[in-house]
């Protein structure tokens, strides 16, 4: 049985609208004007990643948390473990950008890094 | 002492003018009523900023810190918790009032550099009538209240209005563990860029109501849902569509206004289209040595482009103290057809100039024309969510002109 999948390709501002059919393991893409949109038609079949962003609680900072990223895309589908992960952590400050708060986070391969500095309070 | 120029605002534009300034030998004061610098940077965590300017993809609180770590270098000096509350031109000089902790002082200045940002429509502005309750924010309110003081506003989120911020806050919550039930949309199309719509809304399987307008806020102390109807071709609710939709918290993101008020006092020439002032290509207003960038200028949708504009508007400043500023306003350009506006509003022809603009409504085989001169630009697909930039070339105009209508058929 084949799986029809409908997309709005974001790859440009052309928004190309997208039919893709998953037969198998074979793949056919209809409505793409490029390359790079079948590329990312393809990467959003078979395995969709995310660059994730929260924040994270502080301790002891001039503001009580500090926002962070993860520095690569992670899977779309562990997205909620790793939201559920943030939520429970807390760190002291002072923060630097950059700092990696946590590595490898939950085996993704991602680090999640701070994107700002608090100081202490 | 008189400083050459005064930056009003600490955002992306102001930050900017402020460095950029400073590098061009300038004396510079620049002044946010804020404890902290970035403007709405620092609490827009997701990425996406900085393509065009870094050529990196950076979230707002990095790229804030790229500017304000330049400008510590620089030496430059600043006031925050500064709130301006006057300016006066008499002559060449003015003077800016504003009160701090330390309280209310006033400095001179050569220029200033007005980079005030934008406001935030809010709810009666949209006619949305019911109860005064908690729990109905704007949508800045919100990412400030979660992304810089990690307070979580609501559980079950009802947005209005699907613009990119609308967007971004419906992924956020959602991804705070609140639910997100409606994006609700006044126009037959979204507002946001096709990006956001997959990644903030079909990530997380948010509904979008398009051409359905939320008619008011019902509940006792905290809101405890909104009524909601479908509207017609001409935006009016359809009798008989209404359903009522439970909810604790109501976002409003219906769009920004620039915040402009002490220019209107000042009689600075307005452009309704805008919102803003009107500029020239130095973007100068029409009091001379008053300039303008970033969100105050007219609401952009890249922080590429405000910070393009403050070091225009810091060059500009230059010119203007040095006494080597020409005079500009000598054409005027006008948008016509399917175009909302254009900035600047005056050119000079006297050198090529960026225009920037916005259609009214998305259309496919877009003509760009100057009717004046006869030249046309063809764009396969045009969006009222995507700013343009179109670059008019010195060569192309007539020396004799002194109108120039830009339309989009």
């Amino acid at each position: 049985m084949s799986k029809i999948y409908r997309f709005t390709c974001i790859v440009c501002p052309l928004g190309c609208y997208v039919e893709a059919e998953l037969e198998g393991e074979n793949l056919k893409i209809q409505g793409c004007k490029c390359p790079r949109g079948e590329e990312w038609v393809r990467s959003e079949i078979f395995e969709p990643k995310r660059v994730l962003m929260s924040v994270i609680k502080v301790k002891n900072g001039v503001y009580p948390v500090v926002s962070v990223k993860t520095d690569r895309p992670v899977p779309k589908d562990r997205i909620s473990q790793i939201m559920r992960f943030l939520s429970n952590l807390e760190i002291s400050a002072p923060v630097k950008i950059g700092q990696v708060i946590v590595e490898n986070v939950l085996d993704t391969g991602a680090n999640i890094v701070a994107t700002k500095d608090v100081e202490k309070k | 002492m008189i400083y050459d120029t005064v930056v009003i605002g600490g955002g992306p534009a102001g930050l900017a003018a402020s460095i950029k300034a400073r590098e061009e030998g300038l004396n510079v004061l620049l002044l946010d009523e804020k404890d902290y610098l970035g403007g709405i940077l620092p609490q827009c965590i997701h990425p996406g900023f900085g393509l065009h300017y870094f050529k990196e993809d950076l979230t707002g609180p990095e790229f804030a810190h790229r500017l304000i770590e330049k400008l510590e270098d620089m030496g430059v000096e600043k006031r925050l918790t500064a709130t301006v509350l006057d300016i006066t031109v008499e002559g060449d000089k003015k003077k800016v009032k504003y009160v701090s902790p330390e309280g209310l002082e006033s400095v001179a200045t050569k220029s200033i550099i007005y980079a005030s940002g934008a406001r935030e429509r809010h709810r009666f502005e949209l006619g949305i009538v019911g109860d005064r309750v908690a729990g109905i924010f704007t949508a800045g309110e919100a990412q400030t209240l979660m992304d810089i003081y990690g307070v979580m506003p609501g559980k079950e989120v009802v947005i209005v209005g699907s613009g990119d911020v609308g967007l971004i806050m419906a992924r956020r919550f959602a991804l705070e563990g609140a639910r997100v039930k409606a994006v609700v949309e006044l126009m037959p199309y979204p507002g946001g860029l096709a990006r956001n719509i997959v990644q903030c809304l079909q990530d997380f399987s948010i509904p979008l109501y398009l051409s359905h307008r939320v008619l008011e806020i019902r509940g006792r102390k905290r809101v405890e849902g909104v009524k909601i109807a479908k509207v017609d071709d001409n935006l009016e609710s359809l009798p008989g569509t209404e359903f009522d939709m439970p909810c604790d918290t109501v976002i409003i993101s219906a769009g920004l206004i620039p915040r402009i008020k002490l220019l209107k006092k000042l009689g600075v020439e307005m452009d309704a289209n805008t919102g803003g002032p009107m500029v020239d290509e130095n973007l100068e207003t029409s009091i001379s040595g008053i300039f303008v960038a970033g969100n105050a200028l007219l609401i952009n949708d890249l922080v590429d482009y405000v910070v393009e504009q403050g070091e225009i508007a810091a060059l500009s400043a230059k010119k203007y103290v040095e006494g080597s500023l020409q005079p500009s306003r000598r054409i005027r350009i006008r948008a016509e057809g399917n175009l909302r506006f254009v900035v600047p509003q005056y050119v000079s022809g006297k050198r090529d100039v960026i225009l920037y603009g916005r259609v009214k409504k998305p259309q496919e085989g877009a003509i760009f024309k100057f009717r004046e001169i006869g030249e046309e630009r063809r764009y396969p697909v045009v969006k009222p969510s995507e700013m343009f930039k179109i670059k008019l070339r010195v060569e192309r105009i007539p020396s004799n002109i002194r109108e120039l209508t830009l339309e989009v058929k």
